[in-house]
């Protein structure tokens, strides 16, 4: 298959893991953001592939998993309202709120729809008029710009039914906000997709600032294979910059349309990531000028902020300061069946991924 | 049971583990005997000295039609495979449908013909049946249930043979995987890939005799539906003293399946077949049960895919074909609903 194949050659990734070997003197440990590429890691084990002085952590890239539990519970809460119903990305129904999940509420007749495009949600829309479609909007720069064109193409096609609850994500905070509270690495993989939208710009003041390499990576094991080597080069040659070994998508500009698009519908605003907390002007939120797509305006609500699960330390492994293997509840209170914590929900959440792959 | 539930899921039937779960923690519980702990495919009864092959089924699929089928196509193969599967020659199914109010008569009898005509071609006879019409909104469109009743000739018994199992043995398949699942995922109305994936639906009794009548060192057979390979391979070894070893490049799975796994994030191992068997055999005789295979013209793309190991025992290990090994859990998730 066209841009697969090429990227999945056994001697291309064994060649660029022998080179990583020969120039990897020091140890180095290096964040892969992005959920996507933590799947990589585990679905190709391209960990077993690397020299053991050189370490990979998970950070917050999994939009499921960083989605608050009181947005969950405000979803919930969305849903028991008379006339609605909830579109919403699969993996999202499964994660645990404060008491309940999406997945228990629908099975308690709550009308929630899994969709594999937030356009998909447009035409539920149409089809019931008498309903108001509430579309749960996760995820970062990546899939943000897909809700802004659905509540454009709503704004066209005259379609009022049709509301987001945007817990929508940004990248460059967060990161910041990692690197600031301590946590040990020597560079970030970035995000290639979010990058494709965003461009370079955004992790500029990494290497400066904090002396962070960052290589926004593609998705396949060769991507993977060479942008680590790529950060172990930068990393011994002291010389931290942003490249981009993703350049069959990403360029430096990004995505200008896309990028007009998000600042056309969305501003900044506080908010809130599982484990992580507070995170000022992390979120996405619509603007007042869409108020009327925007399900917090329309169906104001007010739902209590519920203390996080006992004994759950999804937020020190978002945060790459632990591991799942060094969490009590993996594996025994928490797995996949039955999640406590977010990271387990999601295929691509760090403890689903150690779960699925452990050996 | 699991702590929390208080309510049916749709996970709790998906062929994974959370199925798995409330089989065991509430139907076994209350029904359990010794003929049902079996948890085959087929209960496998004693009637005077010879045995019979018993199987019931339900058929829920959305949407009724589907590239390669419809829900009366698939009632027929789904139950004809799983008394096949049990080493059993299919012989007697009944049929019952649940419809809704307002249902199109003309789409009822393309789906009752689908039904005649697979019966015919795997030489099954319908001999009885069940029809209750629901009010609207009571049922989705049609749901059928069906039972099965085979016979069993003794030197082509495989009932607890999978006890003999052991390092060396080899597990094959009878071609590419994953083709029901995703053909169903692009008939839903939301997908418009145009991608030709049909789905597999077949029924495998001819494919399995030709095997059976040629060799008796079949071990093991299943057909890999809702879960798909993997939840199978993780059934048979769990609990078990041996590990299965797969091998990505020898994995059967077709270019149209691939891409749609691929845009979706799915893994073709956990995709449910409608036409596929997994046998297990000893090494020696497989090249001779893959040649057999190959001359039916479900089994053309027949393939060793794996081998009983010895490492890791109770785990289903991919090889990778960059060398690496990936662990194939259960299924826990529900990537998939009705899909069956």
């Amino acid at each position: 298959m066209k841009y697969i194949d090429e990227y999945r050659k056994k001697d291309l990734i064994l060649g660029l893991s022998e080179e990583i070997k020969k120039i990897s003197k020091k140890e180095i440990s290096l964040m892969e953001v992005c959920g996507g590429h933590t799947m990589a890691i585990h679905r190709f084990g391209l960990d077993s592939l690397l020299p053991p002085n050189v370490h990979l952590l998970s950070g917050p890239g999994c939009p499921v998993c960083v989605s608050g539990q009181h947005f969950i519970d405000t979803a919930i809460a969305y849903s028991q309202l008379t006339g609605s119903i909830i579109t919403t990305y699969g993996d999202l129904i499964r994660v645990p709120g404060s008491a309940s999940s999406l997945e228990k509420e629908k099975a308690g007749g709550r009308d929630i729809r899994i969709v594999y495009s937030v356009l998909e949600s447009l035409e539920i829309a149409v089809k019931n008029p008498g309903k108001n479609v509430i579309f749960l909007g996760i995820g970062f720069e990546t899939t943000a710009p897909l809700t802004a064109a659905a509540i454009e193409e709503a704004l066209k096609r005259n379609i009022r039914n049709f509301s987001v609850l945007s817990s929508h994500k940004v990248m460059p905070p967060v990161m910041k906000a990692l690197v600031k509270d301590g946590v040990k690495i020597n560079g970030f993989i970035a995000p290639g997709h979010v990058s494709a939208i965003t461009g370079t710009g955004i992790y500029a003041e990494l290497p400066g600032s904090f002396g962070l390499g960052v290589v926004i990576s593609g998705f396949e094991p060769v991507d993977m294979m060479q942008s680590i080597l790529m950060l172990v080069a930068q990393f011994e040659a002291g010389k931290p910059r942003v490249e981009i070994q993703y350049q069959r998508v990403v360029k430096e500009e990004g995505n200008q349309v896309a990028q007009k698009l998000l600042n056309k519908l969305f501003e900044l605003k506080d908010d809130r990531w599982r484990g992580l907390g507070l995170i000022p002007l992390s979120g996405l939120k619509i603007r007042p000028g869409f108020s009327a797509f925007d399900a917090e305006s329309l169906f104001p609500l007010e739902v209590p902020v519920a203390p996080e699960p006992k004994g759950c330390i999804c937020g020190m492994i978002l945060r790459g300061l632990k591991t799942p293997l060094e969490c009590g509840l993996f594996g025994k209170k928490c797995t996949p069946t039955d999640p406590v914590g977010a990271c387990m929900v999601s295929g691509e959440g760090t403890c689903a991924t150690y779960y699925k792959y452990r050996s | 049971m699991s702590r929390t539930e208080e309510k049916i899921l749709l996970s709790h039937g998906n062929g994974g583990l959370k199925m798995h779960e409330l089989i065991t923690g509430l139907f076994i519980k209350h029904f359990g005997n010794k003929i049902l702990k079996q948890q085959s495919d087929s209960a496998i009864l004693p009637v005077d000295s010879n045995e019979i092959a018993f199987t019931t089924d339900s058929f829920v699929i959305d949407p009724l039609f589907f590239p390669g089928g419809n829900i009366g196509k698939l009632a027929v193969c789904g139950t004809v495979n799983d008394l096949s599967v049990s080493g059993a020659e299919p012989l007697f199914i009944s049929v019952s449908f649940i419809i809704e109010e307002g249902f199109p008569m003309k789409d009822l009898e393309t789906i009752v013909k689908s039904l005649a005509n697979e019966a015919k071609k795997a030489g099954v006879l319908i001999v009885t049946g069940d029809t209750k019409v629901v009010n609207k909104g009571k049922c989705d469109k049609l749901f059928i249930n069906t039972a099965g009743i085979g016979r069993i000739d003794k030197a082509k018994r495989i009932a607890g043979k999978f006890r003999s199992i052991k390092p060396g043995d080899l597990v094959l398949i009878n071609g590419p995987i994953g083709e029901h699942g995703m053909a169903v995922m692009n008939a839903r109305e939301s997908f418009n890939f145009k991608t030709p994936v049909e789905s597999d639906c077949a029924c495998l009794n001819d494919l399995i005799m030709e095997v059976l009548d040629h060799t008796t060192s079949v071990k093991f057979m299943r057909d890999p539906t809702r879960g798909g390979v993997a939840t199978v391979l993780n059934e048979l070894t769990a609990t078990k003293k041996f590990g299965i070893s797969l091998d990505e490049a020898a994995l059967p799975v077709g270019k149209g399946v691939r891409a749609m796994c691929e845009i979706l994030g799915f893994d073709p191992l956990y995709v449910a077949n409608e036409g596929k068997v997994i046998i297990i055999a000893a090494e020696k005789e497989s090249g001779r049960i893959l040649d057999i295979m190959r001359t039916n013209e479900l089994g053309k793309q027949s393939a060793i895919i794996g081998r009983i190991v010895s490492e890791h025992p109770g785990k289903v290990v991919l090889r990778t074909e960059t060398g690496s090994n990936r662990i194939i859990d259960s299924l826990t998730g529900d990537p998939l609903p009705r899909i069956c």
